[in-house]
């Protein structure tokens, strides 16, 4: 409770309050705008370089206007799944004879697609054809293997002083990040550029099984993952976001190659991807090396927009599962995306009722009730790109009910409905706002990530600046009309932990959870 | 059970957060073109990384002092050593509710909350914590609230008021996680394996029960405070100041205070897993968590770089044995990583993780014990050598990169004793591993017929079982809370 993790989309809202801060030197727009060279190449491709020479080190943020969203129907996990390929090498790094490998590839392929033709016939599947189809793919995928140099992508960024390396897959979005010694700008302009322009399916099937683990430790076996994935599940009739980000089991388990390698030449366009630089680079000698490399990646439209809007919500929808585990309640409000010009107001809603110890569900519910020993109201969840959700999370003391807190968070955002906050709470936010965007600004890789994001979302990385004009505009009216307008009971989703068991007694009996 | 993990469960990323370390096949001939290694390397820009300012007060207390003024912010902390190994046992998890109890009670001047509606309408933050060897209290504000908040920092140090009501409030918050400590797989797993190493009474692995909390008193965190606060304490404060007008305020503040008492040294004794194959049946699952342990060893030791390089061979990243055997060529895990582990004053422990389908529980934990076996086994090559210095040595920057990572390493120094130049040493003695230490290593440490194998998972879903592995029977561990009998 003491550490609030900022979404990235509110720390750009702390950024822009740096405007008014008194005193702030290098951290205003001005200064930002000395330090920022952006280009947009001729592919559509957007470059951002931040200087900022602290030490002689740089991150780099390469940011997907796709994610999970996007997944095709009955393709759940496809962004994620195709995120791992990024990771498996180009043609010209991860193999010993690419030509060779490309047959080879086109063979598990094919391979691979007789027997999941054979596999999913409703009628008449031959089970010995089927064992023959098998092996057929388990040869192809042997030889393939045979022109792989395993990792060898990550193992030249890791060799030359990565840190940090990872990639994540949103709903949103997809990212892929790592920090680096200032002299391998070009290696890794050289790494970064070719895997988002040159990707090879390599070892396909293989990662697929890797993913296939990650659901499972994710998901499957944490009482949260499958708290969380009902609640998504339940709360969208319509829109992507309802839908397992990782993928439901049954779909992950059969996206192929092509898919993933259609899905990249749909949404990995130039016009589609911001790339930004932060750390000991000048812009005038780094942007024409960016540029070479990164004009590799292939235009082309900026692919169409998701037409699904999630339809209003009739009334309460619960689910509840039967867990060994102890009890945890969450529940959500529709609400508007990230454009709407009340986004300040729901950060301001989420500052005042669970930011720190001051915050009013902490001293309503964990301080003076004791019912709770954490409880946080926060938002957009699942995502913020589309219509999404404000949530509350609450976990009940020992001896307390999911009940009696789901209670005691209605009756507090009922005083927000019923009055005003405080100008204390609502100049609180302010400050708060402001100081937390500032101590974002001293870290590379958080830089990087809020620049690429801003130029994504809003086309121009000043919107992480001016748009704090509107935190400051955020008046008490505007905060209690917003509640009144959201947090209605036929707005609602909720969704808890029920414990079968009695969890706290021996793990080797537990009685069998039939919520599953 | 924090809320940033309910907002991180949607976010999938490529590889987990484990501690995590190539082997390139035999068969790869140097047909390959590579045009990466064709991109010039220009020299690094030259860095001399700013070293905060010591100074030892004549009571033994020792000031850093580090100017940052990219923001303007202030921040800084008080390390007091004295920990949760210190506690006495009936009474465990004392030190805990100490750390946040200390807080949230406040001063006689000030109580808890009034502080936080202080603090927090500034955005300034006072917290302290306790851990395992030490507890902190820490300090941040704005450079225009820097002395203000420093102050308070100062009053709480000195003249706390521990509360009755905000102790309790600390034991429901601890209870509430006793209570659930068996709902998470991986927790579970983490735990149970280091009680295997260090022991289940050891005071590193000892778990604090609803009884032992109960126990703990008010007076029990005066007490602590009492007996800690005159340790030699280490001063840390960075940010936006004048370094000499900062040293003239922290000498007013800690000047004054009595000779810094010693810390007698403990005497533990680590008598290490006794080797065989454990097991924690969990119904609701349908991955196995499998830890592999021993005991470790501690960074005084002279072999740690050598054990650096072999880790990062073993375990440390992408082109790692196990990264490459259990994930990329068998597909087994998303998670797997590991290594030998050395801690700053006490043995660590070697830990080797993989998570893998219930079904594949056997195959996966036989494809790491082979990879730890193979370390021994198996002659290291130069390749492997050359791959493991350049992972280290070229990311080594990022260990102070900035003026508070270098702040954090110095007095981390100088908590546990280590020369302040112990990380250019270290390094120094990395670029100097061979082949030839890195098989005698792997000779004097890793001990296979001395490793203990943990699995968490669903036994009816494990098939083959656990007996498969034949490393002798399989010992089921008990993991029930204890719960108080009813008031």
């Amino acid at each position: 409770m003491r550490n609030r993790v900022f979404s990235w989309f509110w720390r750009g809202f702390l950024a822009l309050t740096l405007l008014l801060c008194a005193g702030a030197r290098a951290q205003d727009l001005k200064s930002f705008e000395q330090r920022i060279t952006t280009k947009v190449l001729a592919n559509g491709l957007t470059l951002v370089i931040c200087e900022r020479p602290e030490a002689p080190v740089f991150s780099y943020s390469t940011f997907i206007d796709a994610g999970d969203v996007n997944d095709p129907s009955g393709e759940s996990g496809l962004a994620h799944m195709f995120e791992h390929l990024a990771f498996k090498g180009t043609t010209e790094i991860g193999t010993t004879n690419y030509a060779a490998e490309k047959v080879a590839l086109e063979k598990v392929e094919a391979a691979n697609n007789a027997y999941q033709a054979e596999k999913l016939k409703a009628v008449g599947r031959d089970e010995k054809k089927l064992a023959e189809l098998q092996k057929v793919f388990k040869a192809a995928t042997a030889e393939a293997h045979n022109y792989v140099v395993p990792n060898q992508f990550t193992d030249v960024a890791e060799r030359n002083g990565a840190s940090g390396l990872n990639a994540e897959t949103g709903l949103d979005e997809t990212m892929y990040f790592w920090s680096m010694p200032e002299n391998r700008l070009e290696l890794w302009a050289w790494l970064e550029s070719g895997r988002l322009a040159d990707v090879v399916p390599r070892e396909f099937y293989k990662e697929r099984d890797v993913v296939l683990e990650e659901r499972r430790m994710r998901t499957d076996s944490n009482p949260q993952g499958r708290l969380v994935e009902q609640f998504l599940a339940t709360a969208f009739v319509a829109h992507n976001y309802g839908r397992s980000g990782v993928g439901w089991p049954s779909e992950v388990s059969q996206i192929n190659a092509t898919e993933a390698m259609e899905f990249h030449k749909k949404y990995y366009t130039g016009s589609n991807i911001v790339v930004a630089v932060v750390g000991d680079v000048k812009a005038a000698e780094a942007m024409p090396v960016l540029e070479k490399y990164f004009s590799r990646v292939p235009a082309g439209p900026k692919p169409e927009e998701m037409t699904t809007v999630e339809p209003k919500q009739f009334a309460e929808k619960t689910v509840v599962i039967r867990e060994q585990t102890q009890p945890e309640y969450i529940e959500g409000y529709h609400k508007p995306d990230f454009r709407d010009p009340d986004a300040a107001v729901y950060e301001a809603l989420s500052d005042i009722l669970s930011n720190g110890r001051v915050s009013r569900l902490y001293r309503s519910l964990v301080r003076d009730q004791q019912i709770a020993v954490a409880v946080e109201g926060f938002s957009p969840f699942p995502g913020e790109k589309y219509p999404g959700l404000y949530c509350f999370f609450a976990v009940p003391a020992e001896g307390h009910t999911v009940v009696e807190v789901r209670a005691a968070i209605h009756k507090e955002i009922d005083k927000l409905k019923a009055a005003d906050v405080s100008d204390e709470e609502l100049a609180m936010f302010k400050t708060r706002t402001r100081a937390g965007l500032l101590r974002g600004l001293a870290d590379n890789q958080g830089l990087a990530n809020s620049l690429a994001e801003y130029q994504t979302r809003y086309g121009d990385w000043r919107e992480l600046f001016t748009q704090l004009e509107k935190v400051d505009k955020v008046t008490k009216t505007d905060i209690r009309r917003v509640a009144n307008l959201i947090f209605v009971d036929g707005n609602r989703t909720s969704a808890w932990i029920e414990t079968t068991a009695a969890s706290t007694g021996k793990a080797n009996t537990g009685n069998e959870g039939d919520a599953r | 059970m924090n809320i940033s993990t309910v907002k991180k469960i949607l976010r999938i990323s490529l590889v987990a957060a484990i501690g995590a370390v190539a082997l390139l096949p035999a068969a790869l001939n140097a047909q390959q073109n590579k045009p990466w290694e064709k991109i010039a390397t220009p020299k690094l820009h030259e860095f001399k990384p700013q070293q905060p300012k010591r100074i030892e007060l004549k009571n033994g207390i020792v000031l850093f002092l580090q100017e940052d003024h990219e923001l303007p912010f202030v921040s800084g902390s008080v390390l007091i050593p004295g920990g949760g190994r210190d506690e006495d046992a009936a009474k465990t998890g004392l030190v805990d509710l100490y750390g946040e109890a200390w807080r949230t009670s406040g001063t006689a001047k000030i109580s808890g909350d009034a502080l936080d509606d202080l603090l927090e309408a500034k955005a300034a933050h006072i917290e302290t914590g306790g851990g395992v060897d030490s507890t902190t209290l820490s300090w941040e504000s704005l450079k225009g609230d820097a002395d203000q908040v420093f102050g308070l920092a100062l009053e709480l140090l000195l003249h706390p008021e521990f509360k009755a009501d905000k102790l309790a409030l600390a034991q429901q918050e601890m209870a509430a996680g006793i209570v659930r400590r068996n709902d998470d797989e991986g927790e579970i797993a983490g735990r149970e394996a280091s009680k295997l190493v260090y022991g289940a009474n050891s005071p590193y692995t000892r778990q604090a029960e609803l009884a032992t909390i109960g126990s703990v008193t008010v007076a029990d965190l005066k007490a602590w405070h009492d007996r800690t606060i005159g340790n030699k304490l280490i001063v840390g404060v960075t940010g936006d100041f004048d370094a000499a007008a900062m040293e003239a305020k922290l000498r007013a503040a800690f000047e004054g205070l009595p000779t810094a008492q010693v810390t007698p040294a403990r005497h533990d004794v680590f008598a290490g897993p006794k080797p065989g194959v454990y097991f924690i049946d969990k119904t609701d699952v349908n991955q196995s968590n499998i830890e592999i342990v021993a005991l470790g060893t501690d960074r005084h030791n002279p072999d740690v770089p050598t054990l650096a390089v072999m880790n990062e061979i073993l375990g440390g990243g992408f082109a790692s044995r196990l990264f490459q055997k259990v994930r990329t060529e068998l597909g087994l895990a998303y998670a797997v990583g590991g290594g030998y582990g050395y801690s700053w004053d006490h043995p660590g422990t070697l830990h080797v993780v993989a998570m893998t389908k219930s079904a594949t529980t056997v195959e996966a934990t036989k494809a790491a014990l082979a990879e730890i076996g193979g370390l021994t086994a198996r002659s290291f090559t130069e390749e492997e050598l050359a791959r493991a210095k350049d992972n280290i040595l070229n990311s080594f920057l990022f260990r102070y990169d900035t003026k508070e990572k270098v702040l954090g390493a110095r007095e981390l120094l100088e908590y546990y004793g280590y020369p302040a130049d112990y990380l250019e040493s270290y390094r120094a003695a990395v670029e100097k591993v061979t082949v030839a230490d890195l098989n005698a290593a792997a000779k004097k440490y890793i001990h296979p017929e001395k490793l203990a194998v943990l699995v968490v998972g669903n036994k009816a879903e494990i098939k083959p079982g656990l007996d498969e592995l034949k490393l002798g029977p399989v010992e089921a561990v008990d993991i029930t809370i204890p719960m108080p009998k009813q008031k």
